[in-house]
């Protein structure tokens, strides 16, 4: 369907990611998304300026965050009459937010906005145990002193331990790494072959600072310059040196080719063309078109490759084959992920048995993928990854030329993932 | 602060200051504000220009005083400032003019006064020059001899000059803007394009470039930019991106995130200025602001130390300055004015600064050659040279050494960030058309390299 208005990505900016209980150990998911939004105000001259709305969101979040993106929008400085709104979908957020204001500004709700994301792994939440919270519920509704006295003496010792998030799928009890471990196994992934992915994310992403691409997409943090993840001088050699993390002693999944616990956050400024135009912006590329959808983990489906069906929905709807992109934003939750996508897509078997085609997808060309670097360089603060690759993405379209075509995939927990086609304007 | 300067700076420290000659420092009358007292003029050879001028300004004068009798007459109240038009004089004896207006003056002067002497650019013969340097003795000593934050500077006048071409520097003289600016002189001539009106929001709608302001006295150059109405874009190192963020969204500006060594720094300043504020746009003030410092002895200096200090400070501004004159989208209007920074450092010398200075002084030199170079589209080629500011470098400064510095110019106090950027503001404002190839030091009338 042709929409008659089209939105636009103007610019992005994110802060540097780094290692959890690094840099930002003392910095709340609000203090990142804040300064996201301030670095972006900076760049596009928005300071005291109303927009249609920010969406935000995070994966690790506090209770007392229940209005985070509207708090942020406060303390920042945006008009604070612009509304916002917070969205939650794992690994899938960033994106969804980009996506949400896209699709507002295209049916005429909205003329601008912004999509953002933040994730703290070292501000994550430590709740406590379900005996403990239901006690001291019941001394809060308690009327009487005794009650109240009775409700707290429930309490029992192994009540008082905190429990921390984990990276755990709830239905199958099972870490994502191990999730990944099994499909990377599957569809037969070397080591080698992760190693290399890994190898060329750090080499890009190293290549794109030093040549100043980041110039007007990251604005420094706490002092921190630049991806704290990112190890310009890693090799094949010392990558092939570290022990498998995941898929036990045999396994080819090490913390070289996963991604980090990352903290960071990332936002993505959206209009509509001519609003843009009018209102003396920019316009790197316009949303195309966006897909999501999930598998079902739970009966044995691979955990990450909802992606892979997200995708050849997309492309059946524009009518478009796989090679039809100038680049490819494949975000790297593992090394395995991305080739075990790629595989997917050249499977005749699975494009027949799981996606109903005649013929498999194909192959993409393998210098057209992450050319900036991606997750297993940069880290992954989970929400925030989303707005890193749509303002990356958008401004390599923008320099490739008006008409260049982009395509992201971003899984997420669940068995999710949400794609979308940019292109350059 | 340390506590030999709290101790200092307390009401006892004070105290015992002052019996040692360190008297406690004058408040500075600061801003857009002129003196509260009167201010009196005295044409010493019939020139109009004093008073015209500061009829444009709409400032009400009263006569000067002259010491022509018996006794010295004296003020009955304080007075805010005296302009002493000196143009025509050619002969010494007229010389005593200065000193009868003076007299009275030097007592009679408010806290902050002010005393502005305007003579001949250009004169013939050798008594006429030997009266013309003359002038800049007087004007030095006098800068000197006041007391309590009051200044003294001389305007050298282009010979058809007009009452509107002088009047922003008039007005910057009188103000609070030029509280800092003592015992200098620089010269106002005739531009070939009339000079824009004077107004208290100058910049108004105009786009100015300032690199090097995520902090310090580049913050300030763009705070009193915006102040005056104009748009600004903020351009540092990404590294500065935080602290550049803060200063852009305070003054409703944006930020450039610039490295400006780089090869292509002019195109993109001029694609960042395109992309915000349209194809038309034009930069109307660019103030080369960034600077560093790579301090040693040159016993101690390599190759990096020098080369690095001599890119920043003056061979990227000699790289950006053609590309955004080339008439490209975002580049410099015409009329535009471009300020550099200079340094008394670079002026004097300064042990273990030859490569500061090298740059600093480069500044001069290439203010002006510059500003001869691109009169005829109207734009204006200025520098500052700030003497010693309090700023987050100069408190770096051991404490004793610090306080010699301070102390060694004629208002006795180190100079704010705001008087560097209001000084900037007046070469920015399209009322000072007339002013171009100068340099002006912002220093209290600091000792060194006076």
């Amino acid at each position: 369907m042709k929409l008659p208005r089209s939105a636009v990505i103007v610019g992005g900016n994110r802060t540097p990611f780094v290692k959890a209980g690094g840099a930002y150990a003392q910095a709340s998911n609000l203090d990142l998304l804040t300064a996201a939004l301030d670095g972006l105000a900076a760049r596009f001259g928005l300071a005291g300026r109303r927009l249609d709305e920010v969406a935000g969101g995070a994966v690790l979040k506090h209770s007392a965050d229940f209005n985070l993106t509207r708090e942020a929008v406060l303390g920042s400085a945006l008009d604070p009459t612009t509304p916002a709104v917070d969205l939650q979908q794992a690994c899938g957020t960033g994106l969804e937010t980009v996506l949400y204001v896209a699709n507002k500004i295209a049916l005429g709700q909205a003329d601008s906005g912004i999509g953002a994301g933040v994730d703290s792994a070292s501000d994550a939440p430590i709740t406590v145990t379900d005996g403990l919270r239901r006690a001291l519920l019941a001394a809060n509704r308690a009327k009487t002193l005794p009650q109240r006295l009775e409700a707290l003496a429930r309490i029992r010792p192994h009540h008082l331990l905190p429990i921390a998030p984990q990276v755990v799928e709830p239905r199958t009890g099972l870490s994502m790494g191990e999730h990944q471990a099994a499909t990377t196994a599957s569809w037969g992934i070397t080591r080698a072959a992760q190693d290399e992915l890994a190898l060329t994310s750090h080499q890009n992403l190293a290549a794109a600072w030093d040549a100043g691409f980041f110039d007007d997409l990251v604005t420094a943090y706490h002092g921190v310059t630049r991806d704290g993840l990112l190890r310009a001088d890693t090799s094949a050699e010392k990558l092939a040196a570290l022990k498998p993390v995941f898929g036990g002693a045999e396994g080819t999944m090490t913390a070289g080719n996963s991604t980090a616990l990352t903290d960071g956050a990332a936002a993505v400024l959206l209009a509509e063309q001519s609003w843009a135009k009018a209102n003396g912006l920019p316009a790197l590329a316009r949303i195309v078109d966006a897909q999501v959808a999930a598998i079902d983990h739970t009966s044995g489906d691979d955990l990450l490759l909802a992606p892979a069906h997200a995708v050849a929905r997309l492309l059946e709807r524009q009518g478009m084959q796989l090679g039809d992109f100038a680049f490819y934003e494949i975000h790297e939750a593992f090394a395995g992920t991305v080739l075990a996508t790629l595989a997917a897509w050249e499977s005749a078997q699975f494009c027949s048995d799981r996606l109903g085609l005649a013929k498999p997808l194909g192959s993409i060309e393998r210098a057209k993928l992450n050319v900036h670097g991606s997750s297993l360089a940069a880290g992954h603060p989970f929400a925030a990854t989303g707005g890193r690759i749509v303002a990356s993405l958008a401004k390599t379209l923008h320099t490739e030329g008006s008409g260049a075509r982009g395509l992201v995939s971003i899984c997420a927990a669940g068995g999710q993932g949400v794609v979308a086609i940019l292109e350059a304007v | 602060m340390s506590v030999l300067e709290q101790l200092l700076y307390s009401a006892p420290g004070q105290l015992v200051a002052e019996k040692l000659g360190l008297p406690e420092p004058e408040v500075l009358r600061r801003g857009r504000k002129l003196p509260a007292g009167a201010v009196v003029t005295a044409a010493l050879a019939g020139s109009t220009l004093a008073t015209d001028t500061l009829a444009l300004l709409g400032v009400p004068i009263d006569s000067a005083l002259r010491d022509d009798g018996a006794e010295p007459p004296a003020y009955p109240e304080r007075i805010g400032a005296l302009v002493i038009d000196a143009r025509g004089l050619r002969q010494l004896v007229e010389l005593e003019g200065l000193r009868a207006v003076l007299r009275p003056a030097m007592k009679g002067l408010e806290a902050s006064g002010r005393v502005v002497v305007l003579a001949d650019a250009e004169v013939e013969g050798l008594e006429a020059n030997a009266v013309r340097q003359g002038l800049d003795g007087i004007n030095r000593t006098v800068g000197k001899e006041l007391r309590h934050g009051a200044t003294s500077n001389l305007i050298y006048c282009s010979p058809s000059i007009t009452g509107a071409e002088l009047a922003s520097t008039m007005s910057f003289l009188l103000e609070g803007r030029s509280a800092f600016v003592d015992g200098q002189s620089w010269t106002v001539g005739s531009p070939l394009t009339p000079p824009g009106e004077l107004a208290t929001r100058p910049l108004l709608d105009r786009i100015v470039v300032v690199t090097g302001s995520a902090r310090g006295i580049g913050a300030r150059i763009a705070g009193v930019a915006a102040r005056d109405g104009a748009k600004v874009v903020c351009v540092d190192v990404p590294a500065a991106g935080e602290a550049l963020a803060a200063v852009a969204n305070r003054l409703g500006g944006t930020a450039l995130q610039l490295d400006i060594t780089a090869a292509e720094a002019g195109e993109r300043i001029a694609a960042h200025v395109a992309s915000r504020y349209g194809e038309q746009a034009r930069i109307h003030g660019l103030v080369h602001n960034a600077g560093i410092t790579r301090d040693k002895l040159l016993a101690n200096t390599d190759a990096a130390r020098w080369g690095q200090v001599i890119e920043v400070n003056l061979a990227a501004q000699l790289r950006i300055n053609p590309v955004l004159l080339d008439g490209r989208p975002g580049g410099l209007g015409d009329d535009a004015r471009i300020v550099s920074i200079a340094s008394t450092s670079g002026i004097a010398g300064n042990r273990g600064q030859a490569n500061y200075a090298a740059s600093k002084a480069g500044v001069v030199g290439l203010v002006r050659a510059f500003a001869a170079e691109v009169a005829e589209r109207g734009i204006t080629v200025n520098a500052v040279a700030p003497g010693f500011i309090e700023t987050d470098m100069t408190a770096k400064i051991p404490f004793v050494q610090r306080e010699v510095f301070r102390r060694t110019n004629s208002l006795g106090q180190g100079g704010d960030p705001i008087d560097v950027a209001e000084t900037i503001g007046y070469f920015l404002d399209p009322a000072s058309a007339g002013v171009s190839g100068q340099v002006i030091r912002v220093c209290g009338q600091n000792l060194v390299g006076a």
